[in-house]
């Protein structure tokens, strides 16, 4: 933890967005996280990426559990909405925020144990309503705020930093994901920010519930010999499938792809996802044979990366519960609150 | 690219940027730093080991440490690094007896320097301790040479001048003042001494011969030459001027023509310039100082004839020119009309130029077609070996920091000639790195940023300033001041050492840096690696840092120095210290530094 803040100065060449607005403007508070820990970097990554896409901070609601992961939602965008829920709550903070609200972008930021440990059963039901926010896991399979204790994704035979391995197997959020239904499921790694920083606009433009399970090395518990999350292991055992780009309607495809299949994909706004498949014969759009793929590739040891599987036609909360489009707060009171009346007319249904 | 290699002296010297524009590479940020801490004695030596004069170019220097300035890059305006010289001047305290001792037994050797500059007193400065006998042959009644003829007393004081004159001249000089050398054959001939250096800079004002110019002796006593009105001025022969002045030519010493006219009476004082103020040589600050004053600056307008009526001057008629530019470059011009300015005086401000009447064709000393010597750029030795220049003597007008890294090389070549070494092989400068870790996230230096702006020169009161020619307009900062100024020091000399063996490739500096100079990135070309920076630099003038391949994926660590605040926050957020910050310390061989170690050293002796 820094004694200083980050100076406001800047280099004088950064580039601006559609706002005017360079990417320092979209940093939040000084990290007090460790030196060299992987959620910095995915902090970085949610900045680059809200600035290329030009939201206005005021556009993006940020919510979070408890966890160092948790922690993330402080260092970025200031000027955003925000809630730091109970641990493992945040689903539930999500789910009634983007109940109130569907016109604002929703980020939560959670970790392996906010996620897969006290937070599972609200995990599972925030994919199973498919509401519409981007969830990102920052995953390092380790308790690191209580001093490096196994987490539920720590893998079989991974090494604590004393030595002892680790014997029960892991939760994979990824693959769980998938099985409950999950429309868009990424994989990447926070050192790996030509991957991730398109990912994360992908998964904010993507309608209903956006997966990213981000490998995010605890650089005090979990970074030596034996850990099976620390950046060497993770770059040792790195297989990006398929690489997105993010495209606003607005610009052409220009980027020049080698070997590989290109499948573009329109979302429903318009903005597009360019897929690149690194594994010609791998199909992001077939959820049963990305399954066998990530089972396939855990057997050897390896991370499968990039965007695993996405269904860019499902329905979401809101279509599912034809939700209106106005925000509750700018509903006129009268059309809020039914009164007596209306009180009464609703409960007679009931009767 | 190829790794850069640090451990080249000038790869972090080049960082340090004001210390890589001084001539004398004056330890700019040691200085700022001392006098951050209060002590303005030690800053004031750290000075003078360079430049010899700290309080005399602390208000008078060219100061091109300040364009060079990182923090005109990061912000508008860089350091106020000059005037933060004086301040350690103005504050120090006694340091006669922390000069470098003089050895009461001589080396035998006898050194003759001619004219009293800033050159020829650096060259005794330096070698004076070596135990060598030192003669200066200066041909007015006070040393100083332009420093005392040229600059007028309202931007140096004498008392200033004479002081830091006397840390030299009082100190075992044979200073032989109103002894002007008019053979430099007979001085030879003589064979009193075993080196000459000469330091007596570029006398010759440069005259336009005009119609008119000659038309009467009347109108030829109301044209002066800038550099010898202003030496006129400065012994008191000359004591008024004319109600409205016309200055001929817009550099420096235009600069200090027009102001001290404003004070010999003149009201009405015009510079004409020939050409748009992007050409301007006077100094950015030399001109908003005149222009404070009320002198008008009028620009294009070349000077045509001088206008005389009666046999007397009356003004002079110019051209209106025209210009037509291509970016900074004139492609034509022409003249619109003709305009006339009326005056009583004109003073001629266009250049001066070297003269060396007193040195003789057949003496070994090869001249060039304009009788200007040939110097050696390196060792300023002339093609005869016992004769040195220095200063604007030995390639035409340049500055006084120029005359003083003059007057150290020449001492060093004067040293090596002497002892019989040969002059041509010289030390190399050293640097010296050492971290400034003290704790987890603690440094031996201030490294939180100060946004905080330069602070202006408080001057004296417009109308008070001219009723004396010797009031100094500069006041110099005030305590809270200096206090905010040297805050705005980023220590560019406290550099970031990276060793790529310990970098895991977190991304933590990249990300924590606040100016965007690091990018990790594939190797490339440098056109191309600059192009995948993370915010390409603007000055590609200053080196990229190149590491060797990172462990993990064989990509590199790439700074770009530009516009690095020195913060140190990628060696705080960095989790194996492979970003470390260390002070660079770059040691400028002297003379003293050719010494062999069996030399003597003199003892030290209680006074």
């Amino acid at each position: 933890m820094s004694f200083m803040t980050k100076p406001k100065v800047a280099h004088p060449g950064l580039p601006r967005n559609q706002l005017g607005l360079t990417r320092r403007d979209y940093e939040g508070g000084m990290s007090t996280l460790c030196a060299g820990c992987g959620h910095d970097s995915v902090t970085a990554a949610i900045i680059e990426a809200t600035w290329g896409l030009s939201l206005r901070p005021e556009q993006l609601v940020k919510l979070s559990g408890i966890g160092c992961s948790s922690k993330t939602t402080a260092y970025f965008v200031s000027g955003a909405h925000g809630f730091n829920s109970v641990h493992g709550r945040m689903p539930s903070i999500a789910t009634g925020a983007i109940a109130a609200n569907s016109q604002l972008y929703y980020i939560g930021v959670s970790g392996d144990g906010d996620t897969l440990s006290i937070g599972f059963g609200q995990f599972a039901h925030a994919i199973r309503r498919n509401i519409n926010m981007l969830y990102i896991l920052e995953n390092n399979g380790v308790y690191g705020l209580t001093k490096g204790q196994f987490s539920a994704s720590a893998d079989v035979g991974s090494k604590a930093k004393k030595g002892e391995a680790n014997q029960q197997p892991p939760i994979d959020a990824v693959q769980t994901a998938l099985t409950l239904g999950c429309t868009f499921v990424a994989r990447s790694f926070s050192g790996d920010k030509a991957q991730l920083v398109p990912l994360i606009k992908a998964g904010m433009m993507h309608k209903g519930f956006a997966l990213i399970d981000v490998l995010s090395p605890c650089v005090t518990f979990n970074d030596h010999e034996g850990s099976t999350k620390s950046y060497e292991f993770v770059r040792d055992h790195y297989d990006a499938v398929v690489h997105a780009d993010f495209v606003p309607p607005a610009n052409e495809i220009t980027t020049e792809y080698g070997a590989g299949e290109v499948v573009p994909v329109t979302l429903h706004d318009g903005n597009r996802i360019v897929l690149h498949k690194l594994d010609p014969d791998y199909d992001p759009t077939n959820r049963g044979k990305a399954i066998n793929y990530l089972r396939d590739k855990q057997a050897h040891g390896e991370y499968v990366t990039g965007l695993i599987y996405m269904d860019s036609k499902s329905l979401d909360f809101h279509d599912v519960n034809a939700t209106g489009s106005t925000p509750m707060n700018q509903l006129p009171f009268a059309k809020l609150t039914p009164g007596a009346q209306g009180l009464a007319k609703i409960m007679e249904r009931y009767r | 690219m190829q790794p850069t290699d640090t451990s080249h002296p000038d790869h972090y010297h080049r960082v340090v940027d004001c210390q890589w524009a001084c001539p004398a590479h004056t330890d700019v940020p040691e200085y700022i730093r001392l006098i951050a801490q209060g002590q303005f004695t030690e800053a004031y030596l750290v000075n003078r080991e360079s430049n010899v004069f700290p309080g005399i170019l602390g208000r008078v220097c060219d100061r091109p440490c300040e364009p060079a300035c990182r923090r005109g890059r990061v912000e508008e305006k860089p350091v106020a690094i000059c005037r933060l010289k004086r301040v350690a001047a103005d504050h120090r305290d006694d340091i006669s007896a922390r000069l470098p001792l003089i050895p009461a037994t001589k080396n035998g050797k006898r050194i003759a320097c001619i004219g009293a500059g800033p050159a020829s007193l650096t060259l005794a400065n330096d070698l004076l301790p070596l135990g060598y006998e030192v003669t200066i042959f200066e041909k007015w009644a006070t040393p100083g040479g332009l420093m005392r003829t040229n600059i007028p007393s309202f931007r140096l004081p004498a008392s200033v001048l004479d002081e830091e004159i006397r840390y030299i001249t009082d100190r075992g000089v044979d200073l032989r003042l109103g002894s002007p050398v008019d053979s430099m054959k007979a001085l030879l001939d003589a064979g009193e001494f075993d080196a000459i250096f000469v330091g007596s800079g570029a006398p010759k004002g440069k005259d336009l011969e005009l119609p008119g110019r000659r038309a009467t002796p009347d109108v030829a006593a109301h044209v002066h030459i800038g550099i010898d009105w202003l030496e006129s001025v400065a012994f008191k022969h000359i004591e008024a001027i004319g109600r409205r002045v016309l200055i001929i030519g817009v550099g420096n010493t235009a600069m200090d023509c027009c102001r001290t006219s404003l004070r010999l009476g003149a009201d009405d004082v015009k510079v004409m310039a020939r050409k748009p103020r992007t050409f301007f040589k006077a100094s950015k600050w030399e001109l908003d100082d005149a222009e404070e004053e009320s002198v008008q600056i009028i620009v294009n307008h070349a000077p045509k004839t001088f206008a005389v009526e009666n046999g007397k001057l009356v003004g002079m008629w110019f051209e209106r020119m025209e210009y037509a530019l291509a970016g900074e470059r004139i492609v034509s011009e022409r003249s619109a009309e003709s305009v006339f300015f009326p005056c009583d005086d004109v003073i001629l401000a266009i250049g001066q130029e070297n003269a060396f009447p007193w040195i003789e064709n057949d003496i070994g000393i090869a001249l060039d077609q304009w009788h200007v010597p040939q110097v050696d750029k390196i060792t300023f030795q002339s093609t005869r070996p016992e004769v040195f220049f220095g200063g604007d003597a030995a390639f035409g007008p340049k500055n006084i920091i120029w005359a003083v890294e003059h007057g150290h090389q020449a001492a060093i070549s004067v040293h090596k000639f002497c002892q019989g070494l040969p002059v041509s092989e010289r030390l190399p400068p050293l640097l010296n790195l050492s971290s400034r870790k003290m704790g987890i996230h603690e440094w031996a230096y201030h490294n939180d940023y100060s946004a905080v702006e330069r602070r202006l020169m408080p001057h004296v009161d417009l109308k008070e300033r001219f009723r004396k020619i010797n009031i100094e307009v500069e006041l110099g900062f005030t305590a809270e001041q200096a206090v905010a100024e040297v805050q705005r020091c980023l220590n560019c000399d406290v550099q970031t050492v990276f060793d790529a063996k310990l970098c895991i490739e977190c991304d933590a500096c990249i990300d924590i840096c606040p100016v965007d100079c690091l990018t990790m990135t594939p190797n490339a070309p440098e056109g191309e690696l600059r192009g995948m920076l993370k915010a390409p630099a603007r000055n590609l003038t200053q080196p990229l840092f190149v590491s060797t391949p990172l462990q993990q994926t064989g990509r590199v660590m790439v700074k770009d120095e530009d516009v690095c605040v020195h913060c140190g926050l990628c060696a705080e957020r960095c989790p194996t210290a492979a970003w470390d910050m260390q002070k660079s310390t770059i040691k400028i061989p002297y003379a003293r530094d050719e010494t062999t170690p069996c030399m003597k050293q003199p003892a030290r002796k209680t006074a």
